[in-house]
């Protein structure tokens, strides 16, 4: 990093923009190989106590690669992870679960042949043994869909037959009730109209005046980022670029300093061939 | 230009095709759509059909005998689809189970005359067999990953040798201890078919209304989304698979004990096409993520009835596979567009 931006890194670790006290996760110097490839160098990012932080980057800054370091799915080369200021291993997706981690992807979460309350409960059914007790599912997932304002005709149906956004709440209804404390939200707009879109915006909105929950969000629409999301943080060849207040920016800033960094690389390629 | 411009209206026009809730085959789809909401409806009425004409043709067809008979033919083919309809609905198959069945009589007859094993015991070990069998086969799939159907098939093979070397390829005779058991196993003319239904319930249930049954469709549904929230893909897997070594040996035994006689001809692959059959004409798809065990059992019912009736009827038996395999592609191809209309469906 040699050119840094005034509001490089250096703002996460000097506190510029957040609050160090009251970060919920938080994550510090973080880095990933594969093989000769560094995926991410040196992270660093926390998230506040009922923050909502959105993860913007372009395809390959290493988004994804976070976002599996996040929630368990394989772990970090280097740097640590603190929940709730205690540093956490986490060994795997269920078990970044158990502590509070949850984890949404786009569109691998449900399973289609399944009711809508068959998937909110999957893996934490009510059973009156030997048998599920169906009523009592039914009845809740009514109950907690109504209360996220999902509304559905019915809870009864498999959610093959819901729209992209309905699957998509569906999803996140159930992580938020599995007592996650932070949720990620793995591009939770993409490939989706805007009334879905709208449909998904509302329930984080909702989620958001609750308070209870922190959400982490990777996305690369700016603007539905800036809109929905307090603050931004941006990751640029597998480092953190940019941490500002959602208030505080723009997407017209962001677009600069996304192409002020093609052009560098440009120049940088022209130089070495 | 000109042309293209002229031609531009005409194009425009065409999209005005009936919608899907128009015109005639807007019901029909309804209909079908209806009819698709419940699986083993489309079978319940083949199933009566097939009696009423079976009976009217051929009044015999409704005798005590002869529904003994249709009862011994449908029960083995049932109590096997069993576990094949659990193994379908996460998504594998169990071509070996004919030989868990040809085995599991031989070892009973082993252990007793050989080994001085007392009769019950023998006979749950030689059930413990085909679980063991089971497991094997889940092994062989889960964890060294390789697909069923050919996992099954060299275990199939590799069962069958060990019964013919075993045996000398020679029939043998029930053993005389065994007799007692027996009765209760397959000898009694309605002991196989009282087993049947009473699996078919116990399993549906389990299927429908357990977390069992809920986690094998979610495996067979979509195994990363399952294994995300966190169901265990591999015990799921490896249940489904020792339940049908465990069917495929209970009808080993209650074969045996009807025929009186432990026979290593028996079994083979017949019993299991016939099952995966009855699954697939019951409902079943092959493709994971549904089934019903009460289709599998009356599409194992439709057969039976069907061999049955020809042979009354006097028609020789040689069409009947035409039949048969007819019926199973107008089921499969049923339930694959049945699955499209019910995706078209899509609310938004």
């Amino acid at each position: 990093m040699t050119a840094q931006p005034p509001d490089g890194p250096a703002a996460e670790t000097t506190g510029a923009a957040t609050a160090a006290d009251d970060a919920i996760l938080r994550v510090e110097h973080i880095t990933k190989r594969f093989g000769a490839v560094t995926a991410l160098v040196d992270i660093n990012l926390h998230v506040n106590r009922g923050e909502v932080l959105g993860l913007l980057g372009d395809n390959g800054a290493g988004k994804s690669t976070l976002l599996k370091i996040l929630c368990g799915f394989q772990p970090p080369d280097a740097g640590r992870i603190l929940l709730d200021g205690e540093e956490v291993h986490l060994k795997s997706v269920d078990h970044a679960r158990s502590l509070g981690i949850d984890v949404v992807y786009q569109d691998l979460a449900l399973i289609d042949e399944l009711t809508v309350y068959h998937n909110m409960f999957l893996k934490r059914e009510k059973v009156r043994w030997p048998l599920l007790n169906n009523r009592a599912m039914r009845k809740i997932a009514r109950e907690r869909l109504d209360a996220i304002g999902i509304g559905l005709k019915s809870v009864d149906v498999p959610v093959a037959r819901l729209s992209g956004g309905q699957r998509q709440a569906i999803a996140v209804a159930r992580a938020v009730y599995s007592d996650a404390k932070v949720l990620l939200l793995d591009e939770p707009l993409a490939a989706m109209g805007a009334k879905e879109a709208a449909l998904i915006l509302d329930l984080i909105r909702d989620l958001k005046r609750r308070g209870d929950i922190s959400i982490i969000i990777v996305a690369h629409n700016y603007g539905q980022a800036i809109e929905i999301c307090d603050r931004i943080n941006l990751l640029q060849h597998g480092e953190i670029t940019f941490n500002k207040l959602s208030k505080d920016t723009s997407v017209q800033e962001l677009n600069d300093i996304v192409i002020e960094e093609y052009r560098r690389a440009l120049l940088e390629r022209q130089r070495t061939a | 230009m000109s042309e293209t411009a002229e031609r531009a209206p005409e194009v425009a026009a065409l999209p005005p095709t009936p919608g899907l809730g128009e015109g005639p085959w807007g019901m029909v789809k309804r209909a079908a759509a209806l009819l698709a909401q419940q699986r083993e409806a489309t079978v319940f009425v083949v199933a009566v059909v097939l009696v009423i004409y079976f009976w009217r043709t051929a009044p015999a067809f409704l005798t005590k005998d002869n529904i003994v008979n249709i009862s011994q033919i449908t029960a083995p083919v049932a109590i096997i689809a069993i576990g094949e309809v659990f193994l379908l609905v996460c998504g594998e198959i169990d071509l070996s189970v004919g030989f868990i069945f040809a085995f599991s009589p031989f070892l009973m007859h082993y252990l007793i005359d050989y080994y001085g094993v007392p009769a019950v015991l023998a006979v749950l070990l030689s059930l413990l067999m085909g679980v063991a069998a089971g497991f094997a086969n889940g092994f062989i799939t889960v964890a060294l990953r390789v697909p069923s159907f050919i996992a099954t098939l060299g275990t199939g093979f590799i069962l069958y040798g060990l019964m013919l070397t075993t045996s000398n390829a020679y029939p043998a005779n029930i053993p005389g201890k065994a007799q007692g058991i027996g009765h209760w196993i397959g000898t009694y003319a309605w002991a196989e078919i009282t087993w049947a239904i009473v699996l078919v319930v116990i399993f549906q249930i389990a299927l429908s209304r357990t977390r069992w049954g809920l986690h094998t469709v979610a495996v067979g549904g979509n195994i990363l989304g399952a294994a995300e929230a966190g169901v265990s893909v591999a015990k799921i897997k490896y249940s489904a698979f020792m339940l049908t070594g465990f069917m495929g040996a209970l009808v080993g035994l209650q074969e045996a004990f009807r025929t009186n006689s432990i026979d290593p001809s028996s079994g083979g692959y017949q019993p299991m096409f016939y099952a995966i059959a009855g699954a697939v004409i019951g409902g079943t798809a092959l493709a994971g993520g549904s089934g019903t065990i009460i289709g599998a059992f009356l599409g194992a019912f439709v057969l039976s009835a069907l061999t049955d009736g020809f042979n009354l009827i006097g028609i020789s038996a040689n069409p009947l596979p035409i039949i048969f395999g007819a019926a199973i592609l107008v089921a499969m191809i049923a339930n694959v567009q049945l699955a499209r209309l019910r995706r078209a469906g899509r609310t938004t």
